[in-house]
């Protein structure tokens, strides 16, 4: 076996660490890593965070700073969340994507526009015969949707998306 | 320096004139989304439908997070800590617009509330009309960091007024009764809603540093944007007879909250949550 390098150990760590209100979803998967840096035995990470009320982000905070320190040449790891760069949904990985339906969440719909209403399939069904029952849910990047196929009530998460052009 | 971008808090900290009109800038942003936050809060379990409870709190939470993010550049400018900023000033330092600090209606929601959903509607409405061009104008902000920040809450704030404006437009669109309460709150809007669209005392230097519109423009563009949508549109800027809360004016409303919102913390302030 090839042993791993320190930067691809740091995210195999970062793969085992999940959103505290997703369950196996973690935040690689969901796109929150911005950058790894690595300087002998330190570690600093920065994160982008999801939605700015997300009250989960301190935990997160904790949960990662405490996975990479577990790591035995880790002495210490820095972890920060920038808004230098913003987190969109398009940073959801493929990975992400199936985690998210095993919990009934649907991906965030593809080809969004700004503004636009949207539509996904239902995560039990597939079915496209579904409905908006809020765009907000439980949690500011959730929405409650309705399968009017299978009849299951399930989440889909809320696009975000960066504008092409800014309206002034 | 029209043209000049400052990157961070240290560089800000070098001209103590745009740093104070940043610092004041700023407040004003975290104020005012501290203040309808707390005021949507209140409303928690008594929206008019389970799915608005969903819906308003989600704003209400994530406006908070704004306001964090606002406190969180004061902060780095050396302002003090976030949460003593947002528990521990006065009403007099507040920067909160009168309007937004009004009482949701008589009663308390630990008692017998009796708020009324149409200023709800109405506030929310007119309030992040106004706070999509401030962060639009932010977003080209000469001060590196409020840019950012900027950028980050429009993404979400688009989901707010979304939904302000939707409830708006079937209200007005409604029955006989929700037409007249939608009108009347208008009209009281017209006389109160006039210093949130203030930019305070130092309106001048924090569009002469560029670190946002200018008031003229901002008034302009939001009179532009409501009117877009009301059908009882407004016919001139409103006024302000509630006071000035840029300039530190408030009621008793504004003591009524922080007496709320402080009171955990007063219990215990060096409690970590």
């Amino acid at each position: 076996m090839i042993p791993l390098t320190p930067d691809e150990e740091i995210l195999e760590v970062l793969k085992t660490v999940d959103d505290p209100e997703l369950t196996n979803v973690s935040v690689y998967d969901l796109g929150m890593v911005y950058s790894v840096s690595i300087t002998g035995s330190r570690v600093s990470v920065t994160m982008v965070p999801t939605f700015a009320g997300c009250p989960a982000l301190d935990f997160i905070e904790r949960d990662v700073k405490n996975a990479i320190e577990n790591l035995p040449w880790v002495v210490e790891c820095d972890v920060e969340f920038s808004f230098e760069h913003q987190w969109t949904t398009d940073l959801i990985t493929d990975e992400g994507k199936v985690q998210l339906r095993k919990l009934g969440i649907s991906p965030p719909p593809e080809n969004y526009r700004v503004g636009e209403e949207w539509t996904v399939d239902c995560p039990y069904c597939g079915s496209s015969y579904t409905s908006m029952d809020n765009v907000f849910g439980p949690t500011a990047c959730r929405s409650i949707l309705y399968c009017l196929d299978c009849r299951n009530p399930f989440e889909a998460m809320k696009p975000v998306i960066v504008e092409e052009e800014e309206t002034a | 320096m029209s043209n000049e971008i400052i990157k961070t808090a240290e560089e800000a900290r070098q001209n103590p004139a745009y740093k104070a009109a940043l610092v004041e800038l700023l407040y004003q942003f975290a104020d005012d989304d501290l203040i309808i936050s707390f005021r949507g809060s209140e409303w928690l379990g008594l929206a008019p439908h389970i799915e608005e409870d969903v819906a308003f709190s989600s704003i209400t939470q994530n406006t908070m997070g704004h306001a964090t993010m606002f406190f969180g550049l004061l902060e780095e400018l050396g302002e003090g800590d976030s949460d003593t900023l947002a528990h521990e000033r006065t009403a007099g330092a507040r920067r909160s617009s009168t309007y937004l600090e009004k009482v949701n209606g008589p009663g308390s929601y630990i008692g017998e509330p009796d708020y009324d959903w149409a200023l709800a509607v109405v506030r929310n409405f007119l309030y992040e009309s106004l706070k999509r061009i401030k962060l639009e104008a932010a977003t080209n902000s000469s001060y590196e960091p409020l840019r950012q920040i900027a950028r980050k809450a429009l993404l979400e704030q688009t989901y707010h007024l979304a939904h302000w404006r939707l409830w708006i437009e079937q209200l007005q669109d409604s029955t006989i009764e929700a037409k007249g309460k939608i009108r009347m709150r208008l009209e009281e809007a017209s006389r109160e809603f006039g210093d949130a669209l203030s930019l305070g005392s130092k309106a001048e230097e924090i569009h002469r540093f560029n670190l946002l519109i200018d008031e003229e423009t901002l008034k302009n563009r939001w009179l532009e944007k409501v009117n877009g949508v009301l059908k009882e549109k407004f016919d001139s800027i409103p006024k302000m007879v509630l006071g000035d809360g840029r300039r530190g004016e408030y009621n008793e409303d504004l003591e009524q909250a922080i007496g709320i919102f402080t009171e955990v913390y007063m219990s215990d302030t060096e409690a970590v949550w």
